[in-house]
């Protein structure tokens, strides 16, 4: 393992995570396959903090399939305690855990070309760029949505930053394992859905929309 | 690995059966594999006669509505929310979906993988069980909704695994062509012996006549017997493959509201008939048989047998009502039985007399057992009427027959069915008359009817001549017609009794309960619901000269096509009797009572929607009343 870091070359499991992104997606919400993730991680610097588990699931034509889901969990030499309160995940904890390397790996492998969703995505796909970067690797090529913004734009509101919780209040999602990386992950991909509805609710949604950027009549 | 999402969802599905009889690992097997759907509303989840997913569904959150579409009308059939499961038995059976199911509102469904769900039905025989049972109560027509006790799986025998066995089919049909007359078709059944003959074109049956038919359309001289079979003939045929269930030809026959259904090769109306399978087929595979318990009640020597019958009966009530057979069909059976019974301890009572009866007589049974309605062991209610005999020997006789009578309600008493408090019976002198005492004293009841004149009247004139000479009784109908035609505004007595039961359902659509006493709280579905709609047909079948039928759905269904302008309303009212003598059979078995005083809390929200649906047509039929009799004048 330790090779890639010599070798200029990248890794198998990068070529092959390239070579997916030859492949043309589908432009349509039904068919797209998205991965909604989030990460727990020892804090919110994201050149000094470490990633500590990572929980995604699947979204296919409105369905989570459960067997499709990703949970791991990363051994960490650096740890503060003061996240421990967050995620109750401990230094030697009972979970099995593996490096970061390998859970970079797996999850590399899990969310192949596929649309990643997470709530304030830009900070968890930093997270994971950086975890890349120590491992010599460039950044995630996947197109992401975070549904903090998706959320902003249904609403047509502007500087608030709406956490997790105050989003399930309002759809009405049991806070159930919150803070674990895969119960987050889950109930994003419930927002995900719940924000989707709404919108069709009120107007045909694209899925061009989806990613329109700096026109203001898109959503993100 | 730990699976945080699967531990989650198996800690909302422990709570709902089946899920709850499994073992952890079993369940966490379905959780992991478990698919989350959401739903926006009015999106479908499967229509109608499609195919069977892989998946069957848990609602999760939101509702799901069933739909039936008949006749380019979609009628919700049921509501699933929170826990309830739907979607599991064309899976199984390998059959299409019965019903559309859709959003009502956005929702969220667990898929679950009926490949897993087969693994766990081997081992485990507690939800093999649930299975069975909900596939043989899960039958939806308009008015007979679901009902929860489905879940009920610990009362379930083993008998009942009939319900998903291939169901036995009568092989080599009997056919004719469409070229054939009534005449000739007739004549085939007759020496044949059947009761249906199909009709074939190609091999492939294009319709079918029975018994019914030749009754209702060519006895009836509506149509000319020399006229071709597909005059009358009922087409399309119902048609299914080989592999039909019982279950599944039970849910065939009460959806399509048929009595037979064809076999062909390949399901479908357009291949070869191979078989047909009758509701008697049918019948004849439970094995609580109605016949053999009847044919053992004829061989009984002494009344212990009786008792013992009398018992074996409730289990075969509980298991037609669990199978949800038609009540009109179970309550045909029971009273078959218990006239059986009354018989038998009639004969053996003459047996223990020093003589024979002196004169003729008839043995009445009144009230409900009288409309062939007394499901659940009730009172009691019992008259005899006897040959007129000349003064001097009127004593004697009547105390020969006062003695039989109590001999006769004693021996009932013992198998089961308790003394009338009101003494309504005829080991008491009131009710031990000879023809023309009868006579006078309907006579009386009709000519001044006071309120208990009429109240009385409501009990006899709902009798049945269950033992001795029928001619008898026959006199005594006659008498009594002829005294209401004379007197006819005792109909309009007889119409403000019948309006005079509690309504149930008061200006907020609540149910309305008893105040106070013993069943403070309680629904009162006897005196709020069925009384109503017996006391409704009685009165207009009188007032139609219709004598010849007590039991109330065929009142209903006889006023029926007397007054064709209402005919929907009274078979509205026939539907609601049907669901709410099957809802008070059930609740009589469950709590072992009466059935009469309903505990609304313990109601699932369909099992009170179903309720309130029977509720429409009783107000329906008591405006009618109210109208026709000019009750509001009177009252």
């Amino acid at each position: 393992m330790i090779s890639w870091f010599s070798h200029k070359k990248h890794p198998d499991f990068w070529k092959q995570y390239l070579k997916k992104f030859k492949k043309k997606l589908p432009k349509k919400i039904e068919t797209t396959k998205f991965v909604v993730f989030d990460t727990e991680t020892t804090g919110l610097d994201i050149s000094k903090d470490r990633i500590l588990s990572i929980g995604a699931v699947t979204v296919l034509n409105n369905t989570i399939d459960i067997a499709e889901s990703f949970e791991i969990y990363v051994n960490q030499e650096e740890f503060t305690s003061k996240s421990v309160e967050i995620h109750g995940i401990l230094k030697e904890g009972n979970l099995q855990k593996i490096t970061e390397a390998e859970a970079i790996e797996k999850f590399i492998h899990f969310i192949g070309n596929s649309v990643l969703i997470a709530h304030h995505a830009a900070f968890d796909v930093e997270i994971i760029n950086a975890a890349l970067k120590r491992l010599n690797l460039p950044k995630l090529k996947n197109k992401y949505l975070d549904t903090g913004i998706l959320y902003k734009k249904l609403e047509g509101k502007k500087d608030n930053h709406f956490n997790l919780d105050v989003l399930c209040n309002e759809f009405n999602i049991p806070k159930h394992d919150r803070h674990t990386a895969a119960g987050d992950a889950f109930i994003t991909a419930q927002l995900f859905f719940k924000i989707i509805a709404k919108l069709k609710t009120e107007r045909t949604v694209y899925y061009s929309d989806l990613f329109r950027v700096s026109d203001k009549k898109g959503l993100i | 690995m730990k699976n945080t999402i699967a531990e989650r969802i198996l800690d909302f599905l422990k709570d709902f059966p089946p899920f709850d009889v499994l073992e952890k690992e079993q369940l966490f097997k379905i959780a992991e594999n478990v698919k989350v759907i959401h739903l926006e509303k009015d999106n479908f989840i499967f229509k109608q006669n499609e195919k069977p997913h892989l998946n069957f569904y848990v609602v999760k959150e939101g509702a799901i509505g069933l739909y039936r579409t008949m006749d380019n009308d979609q009628i919700l059939v049921d509501i699933c929310d929170e826990g309830d499961l739907f979607g599991l038995r064309p899976l199984i059976q390998n059959d299409q979906y019965l019903m559309s199911a859709k959003a009502n509102e956005e929702s969220l469904l667990y898929a679950i993988s009926v490949e897993i769900l087969k693994e766990i039905i081997k081992t485990n025989d507690k939800i093999n069980k649930f299975l069975i049972a909900s596939f043989a109560t899960n039958i939806k027509t308009p008015y007979a909704n679901k009902d929860r006790q489905l879940f009920d799986y610990e009362e379930i025998s083993d008998s009942n695994l009939s319900d998903i066995q291939t169901a036995d089919y009568s092989k080599n049909p009997i056919t004719c062509t469409k070229n054939t007359s009534i005449k000739e078709a007739a004549q085939i059944m007759s020496t044949k012996r059947v009761g249906s003959i199909l009709i074939v074109e190609n091999k492939n049956p294009i319709g079918i006549i029975t018994d019914k038919d030749l009754r209702l359309k060519i006895a009836t001289g509506l149509i000319s017997i020399e006229a071709k079979v597909t005059e009358i003939m009922s087409s399309p045929v119902i048609t299914f493959p080989i592999n039909i269930t019982t279950a599944e030809a039970q849910i065939a026959m009460l959806k399509h509201k048929v009595t037979h259904l064809c076999i062909t090769k390949n399901g479908t109306p357009n291949s070869k008939l191979i078989g047909v399978l009758s509701e008697h087929d049918i019948v004849v595979l439970h094995g609580n048989n109605p016949s053999v318990l009847v044919k053992e009640l004829k061989r009984s020597k002494n009344i212990n047998t009786l008792k013992y019958i009398r018992n074996k009966t409730s289990n075969l009530l509980k298991s037609y009502i669990e199978q949800h057979i038609p009540i009109t069909f179970i309550s045909k059976i029971i009273s078959e039985i218990n006239d059986v019974i009354t018989s038998k301890a009639i004969e053996f009572s003459i047996e223990e007399m020093k003589s024979e009866p002196p004169v003729k007589f008839s043995w009445l049974a009144l009230g409900s057992q009288g409309r062939k309605e007394q499901l659940l062991i009730t009172d009691q209610d019992n008259a005899i009427v006897f040959e007129d005999v000349p003064e001097e020997n009127y004593k004697t006789t009547k105390d020969y027959f006062i003695k039989l009578a109590k001999k006769i309600t004693e021996k009932l008493n013992f198998v089961g069915y308790e003394y009338c408090p009101a003494e309504m019976m005829a080991s008491n002198p009131k009710w031990c008359l000879s023809l023309n005492e009868w006579k006078n004293q309907f006579n009386t009841w009709i000519t001044k009817p006071t309120e208990d004149a009429v109240m009385l009247c409501t009990i006899f004139f709902d009798y049945s001549v269950i033992y001795g000479d029928k001619n008898l009784v026959h006199k005594m109908s006659e008498s009594i017609f002829k005294s209401i035609e004379s007197y006819e505004i005792f109909l309009n007595f007889l119409g403000r009794n019948a309006l005079r039961n509690p309504p149930p359902l008061g200006f907020f659509r609540q149910f309305l309960v008893e105040n106070n006493g013993e069943h403070k709280d309680q629904f009162d579905i006897k005196s709020r619901a069925l009384m109503p709609l017996v006391d409704a047909a009685r009165l207009i079948a009188l007032s139609h000269n219709l004598k010849d039928n007590n039991n109330t759905i065929t009142r209903f269904e006889e006023i029926a096509n007397a007054e064709p302008q209402n005919k929907d309303l009274y078979l509205n009212c026939a539907d609601s009797f049907k669901i709410l003598l099957h809802f008070r059979t059930k609740q009589g078995i469950e709590n072992n009572s009466s059935g009469r005083y309903v505990n609304l809390n313990k109601l699932s929200k369909s099992e009170k929607l179903k309720l309130k649906g029977c509720f429409k047509p009783i107000k329906d039929i008591q405006d009618l009343l109210n109208i026709r009799y000019n009750l509001a004048q009177m009252m």
